[in-house]
């Protein structure tokens, strides 16, 4: 064999393997890169919640055969949570044509990515969580804190303690006690907190926990000693368990402590066993298996053995409903903009456009089979949040069941502060201030 | 000093030392490896997150306490002879560092392990111990802490006198005086060495017993590892009992930080006031307060 003819094999070979490497692109496909965690200390929300989001998108395959004709993949890279392997898992991802938008549920991921993403021009979603002033679309065009973002849990839990004391004026001479996890996650309602607490006249004590919060005796010992009327729970992973533990262990009463969105699942109440009985957390959805949507992936996926939970009895629990909102989210954002740029594979930039008009209002939650799983949505060019309406669950010691109404955060109260933050951002890293001229505008 | 409330000084200062005892629990587990075989083990924190999601997943099978206790301890057992026979003995006269990193990637070869077997889902574990706190004259005291730190008492006390007492305790302080003297002996190291981490397991069994149904059983257990490594600063690394007395100072010292200096600081400092009290303690001291001073003849 000549050199040429060895160097041609190889050639050959090479292409060979690039082709068998690299997804096919078809035209009628619309691609997610998953960002999984089903291994690591936080598998259990990461298996429940990509579980959910990849139920949703196999039952509108399965149900509808993809949105309008064009048919949802996606494939996993597993994280352990880590941002460093986020990192990496987007890289290696991002190759793969027709990504419709990033979904990695973990903060610190989200922020690594968010130059990234702006230069790629496809949606990030951070569906409950991320940085507050990513709600501005106008400084941060493809990042999507959708349903809630901190500074709205925080109006959202304050309005609900208000309701059971008889109002917002019943708040005056009130004290308040945030236990808060130490990192940037847990610090960053600090100063929204300080705000209403000025605004209603509550007393307002802020105790920091540090990172991982298995140990909180003397936090728990200061709070008995200042005898605050509620306890907010702003926690995450083994620190919520040991803060009801700890709760009970001082005698301080559970039905008295209100979580955030990150002390709200089964995984948060179960290791603490009977001292969670009565603990009340904010959720944006609600859980159990009732709604028609959660029955339809039952019959449509598990009872065929093609659910993606390996234990059914965690169907509806608080990280796979989450997951289906999810799910719903990044489908309805997906057939909106095909309604403006043809029903066919769609570029991030368009999906961006689509999520900028995810606006679902409750009749419409309640075609898609979601009444009362969440509220509504509202998005648009420069609030990419969309004033996502918030309910409170209590735990009974087996279930969460809800025990309040659909909440409003004060959004007029909350957006200037998030402007003067995200204004901030847009200084220092010399953005231009969008326009909705320039939102309507999307490269395909 | 009229306005100091001393009953909330007495009730952070028991909190903190019941508290210590926990972590007296865990450093136990590496005391007793360190002392017969010189390695830090880091895996230990892993061993006491297996041996607990063991026990808990075995229960949820519906095996009651003790047959689901006995199967567990003997998979601990197993795991101390596997390690000793796959991982240290190949590694026998290498440096200590090298030891050290080897129990490093045990520590993640065994976490993986036990999530491959029994699932990422979080556990409750209850061992029936009630956890309401009783009064003892204004002070809160947990019922479930002074059963954890009789507990401790009791293992302390049991390693002391099989350490004191027993042929296989005598041939322990043997190894660990001197390895190659008890070799001249007729001492078979590598069977010592097994034995030492089966017990290194049955320690881990209990620690990740009490630690789990405080903490509940997830994955977040082994970290706890890091509340034992100041305390073996202070303790010593060879001393059962620094191992108690550098518990205590260790857990009293950060409450007590955490509740009079943390306002100072922003709040949130015992994870880190602990490091500090045993770097101090390490500069005046290296080899802790029990701990074998090094001599070497040159």
């Amino acid at each position: 064999m000549t050199m040429l003819s060895k160097f041609k094999i190889a050639a050959l070979a090479a292409g060979v393997a690039l082709t068998i490497a690299l997804p096919a692109a078809h035209a009628d496909e619309q691609y997610f890169p998953l960002q999984s965690y089903r291994v690591g200390p936080y598998a259990a929300g990461g298996t429940g919640f990509f579980g959910g989001f990849i139920d949703y998108l196999n039952l509108v395959n399965t149900r509808d055969g993809g949105v309008n004709g064009v048919k949802l993949t996606w494939s996993e890279a597993e994280t352990q949570y880590e941002v460093e392997r986020g990192v990496e898992a987007y890289e290696r991802l991002k190759s793969n044509p027709n990504v419709a938008a990033w979904n990695p549920l973990s903060v610190g991921i989200a922020y690594a990515m968010i130059d990234r993403i702006t230069a790629d021009k496809v949606p990030l979603i951070t569906i409950n969580h991320g940085r507050t002033d990513s709600t501005d679309g106008r400084v941060f065009p493809y990042v999507f804190p959708l349903l809630l973002n901190p500074y709205s849990e925080t109006s959202g839990i304050v309005n609900y303690i208000a309701s059971k004391e008889g109002g917002l004026e019943s708040l005056k001479g009130k004290k308040i006690v945030v236990l808060y996890h130490g990192s940037p996650y847990g610090k960053e309602t600090i100063p929204i907190y300080e705000l209403l607490a000025e605004k209603y006249g509550f007393e307002l004590q802020q105790i920091e926990v540090p990172h991982p919060g298995n140990e909180q005796q003397s936090q728990w010992l200061t709070i008995r000693r200042a005898k605050p009327d509620y306890v907010v729970l702003r926690g995450w992973g083994v620190m919520n368990p040991v803060a009801l533990k700890t709760a009970a262990k001082t005698g301080f009463p559970v039905d008295h402590i209100i979580g955030n969105v990150w002390s709200n699942s089964e995984e948060d109440v179960i290791p603490a066993g009977d001292a969670a009985k009565g603990y009340t957390a904010i959720t944006t959805q609600a859980s159990g298996t009732e709604y028609p949507v959660v029955k339809e992936i039952v019959s449509t996926l598990y009872d065929k053995g093609q659910g993606n939970l390996e234990d059914k009895n965690r169907i509806g629990s608080v990280y796979h409903n989450l997951g289906i909102v999810n799910g719903i989210l990044n489908v309805e954002a997906i057939r909106i903009a095909q309604e403006k740029f043809g029903k066919r594979t769609l570029t991030g930039d368009e999906v961006r456009w689509g999520f900028e008009h995810l606006q679902l209002d409750p009749a419409r939650v309640e075609a898609l089979g979601a009444k009362n799983l969440f509220h509504s949505i509202n998005v648009t060019w420069d609030n990419h949040e969309g004033n996502g309406y918030v309910t409170f669950q209590q735990w009974d010691g087996k279930k969460w069941n809800v025990v309040s109404d659909w909440i409003a955060p004060d959004w007029a109260l909350l957006r200037p502060i998030i402007e003067k933050s995200s204004g901030a951002y847009a200084a220092e890293k010399g953005i231009k201030l969008r326009t909705a001229e320039d939102a309507e505008a999307a490269t395909n | 000093m009229s306005d100091f409330d001393w009953l909330f000084f007495t009730e952070v200062l028991v909190g903190g030392l019941l508290s210590g005892v926990m972590y007296s629990l865990v450093a136990i587990g590496f005391v007793l490896i360190y002392k017969t075989s010189g390695v830090l083990n880091f895996a230990q924190g892993a061993q006491l997150l297996f041996a607990a999601l063991t026990f808990v997943s075995l229960v949820e099978r519906d095996l009651h306490f003790v047959p689901a206790l006995a199967i567990t301890f003997a998979l601990m057992v197993i795991i101390g002879i596997a390690i000793e026979r796959a991982i240290l003995r190949p590694l026998t006269n290498k440096p200590p560092i090298t030891l050290f990193m080897a129990t490093l990637g045990l520590s993640y070869v065994i976490e993986g392990a036990a999530q491959l077997l029994w699932g990422t889902q979080v556990h409750a574990l209850d061992l029936g111990i009630e956890d309401i706190p009783f009064d003892v004259g204004g002070v809160f005291i947990s019922q479930f802490d002074i059963f954890a730190a009789a507990v401790a008492t009791g293992m302390v006390a049991l390693l002391s006198i099989f350490f004191r007492y027993t042929r296989v305790g005598l041939a322990f302080r043997a190894v660990a005086d001197d390895q190659f003297a008890a070799l001249a002996v007729g001492l078979r190291l590598p069977w010592i060495w097994a034995t030492v981490w089966a017990t290194a397991g049955l320690v881990a069994l209990v620690a990740g017993l009490l630690w789990g149904a405080r903490l509940g059983v997830q994955f977040s257990l082994s970290l706890v590892v890091l509340k034992a490594l100041p305390v073996l600063v202070l303790g010593g690394f060879d001393s059962v009992a620094g191992a108690i007395i550098g518990g205590l100072l260790i857990g009293a010292a950060e409450k007590l930080a955490e509740v009079y200096l943390g306002e100072y600081f922003g709040g949130g400092i015992e994870g880190w006031f602990a490091y500090v009290v045993a770097l101090a303690f390490l500069l005046v001291r290296p080899s802790g307060l029990f701990g074998q001073k090094l001599v070497e003849r040159v």
